[in-house]
């Protein structure tokens, strides 16, 4: 098990006021809301200081706590000395509204669970309750959600083993990914969340659906951009040329007199849906190198040619 | 253990849920969801309560907001104002990616 360092978590030093601390966890709560934050590992980083404000705040679990000695380190392996809590009374109560169920190992050892004995007892004859709802992300390929997929997914799925403890399982679900899906769309597999107490239904499992990067599309929604790279004389004369879509290939005519940065919109070429997205080609002009003395020549024959200056709008 | 999952829906913005699926589904009473709907935060089809039709985004919308006042203890206003905040930065964050 490894030794947590709660002070190192919230940024705090050890002899912090409870002001201090408080304001601390205030501060992080903000920065690592798993709804709010796009930090990478926010949700980990939110349970991590959870926990250690759970420990902090309450005066008699930071004094035993405190107790272990300042020369730990975090990360470093730890089990607690025998008999080290004589004297408290904090195990298995005291909790605040933090999700005890997410704390760690290093936490549940220090201070026991949450809610005490009577909280896992088995339900009382006739009583029934919906099971829980699951939630999950899946991560889906650009593809995947234009075509459709079937996926196999491992999900840790928490249970109270025969002793009470709480334990972690895997579980592996076969799921078929509609056509269609977007970015935080959520997708329900009714009946396959938690079991129900008594004859009621087990609950559902949500996933929610994070498109991976792609290496050439971006994605708004159900629309897919593409960057489409043409050459100067293509964009000035206008051409039929081939363009990438989800869906493969299509022809595309570019119209004469095309800039940088002008989008051209393939209808319906987007992820599908009830109201389908479309594509949206932006086009980049590239200039080819002058290598040769030719190349060269041709490039001055140009600039004698076309009386070109693109800078006339900023006034130089 | 490995089975295949029959029953899939998709939860979008075609998805429907009565006033009585939403509070299911989030675990919340009713009243949750009025104080919601009066704030302006869920906007259902329907005149009444029990004609409500919510989308399959205002299910998230219930969550975060749940989420806001437990671990911030922000109020209803407040998380309507976040809320509103968080759809124009995801906004942004699209054009940037886009505009690369």
């Amino acid at each position: 098990m490894e030794f947590k360092d709660y002070y190192e978590i919230m940024g705090i030093k050890r002899d912090a006021s409870q002001g201090e601390i408080k304001r601390a966890y205030r501060k992080l709560a903000r920065k690592y809301h798993p709804d709010v934050s796009k930090e990478s590992e926010a949700e980990d980083r939110f349970k991590e200081v959870g926990e250690a404000y759970e420990v902090l705040k309450d005066p008699e679990k930071r004094t035993a706590y405190d107790q272990l000695g300042s020369n730990w380190q975090q990360g470093q392996d730890f089990q607690p000395p025998p008999g080290w809590q004589d004297g408290f009374e904090f195990s298995g109560g005291g909790y605040t509204e933090a999700n005890s169920a997410n704390f760690s190992d290093f936490f549940e050892d220090l201070f026991g669970r949450a809610g005490g004995a009577g909280f896992q007892q088995g339900p009382q004859p006739g009583f029934q309750l919906k099971g829980e709802d699951h939630h999950a992300k899946v991560g889906v390929s650009l593809e995947d959600a234009f075509h459709g997929a079937e996926r196999a997914i491992t999900l840790k799925m928490p249970e109270v083993d025969a002793t009470g403890h709480l334990v972690t399982r895997d579980r592996k679900l076969n799921v078929k990914i509609p056509k269609g899906v977007t970015q935080g769309q959520r997708i329900r597999l009714r009946g396959q969340g938690g079991p129900g107490t008594g004859d009621a239904p087990a609950g559902d499992l949500y996933l929610e659906i994070d498109l991976l990067p792609h290496s050439i599309y971006t994605v708004d929604g159900r629309d897919v951009y593409v960057d489409l790279p043409i050459t100067p004389w293509e964009a000035a004369l206008g051409e039929k040329i081939s363009i990438p879509t989800l869906g493969g290939k299509v022809e595309m005519k570019i119209p004469a007199g095309s800039q940088s940065g002008s989008k051209l919109r393939l209808k319906g070429r987007g992820i599908p849906g009830k109201r389908k997205g479309d594509q949206f080609v932006v086009l980049k002009i590239q200039a080819p190198e002058a290598k040769t003395e030719e190349q060269k020549k041709l490039y001055r024959r140009m600039q004698e040619e076309m009386n070109f200056n693109p800078r006339s709008r900023l006034g130089v | 253990m490995s089975r295949h999952s029959t029953h899939i829906e998709i939860i979008d913005e075609y998805f429907e849920f009565t006033l009585a699926d939403l509070c299911q589904c989030c675990t919340v009473q009713a009243e949750t969801i009025i104080d919601m709907v009066e704030e302006g935060m869920l906007t259902p089809l329907g005149k009444s309560p029990s004609d409500w039709r919510f989308t399959g985004t205002a299910q998230r919308q219930v969550e975060i907001t749940l989420h806001l006042q437990r671990d911030l203890r922000v109020n209803l206003p407040g998380a309507a104002l976040a809320l509103e905040l968080m759809e124009e930065i995801d906004r942004l964050r699209s054009q940037i990616q886009i505009k690369g």
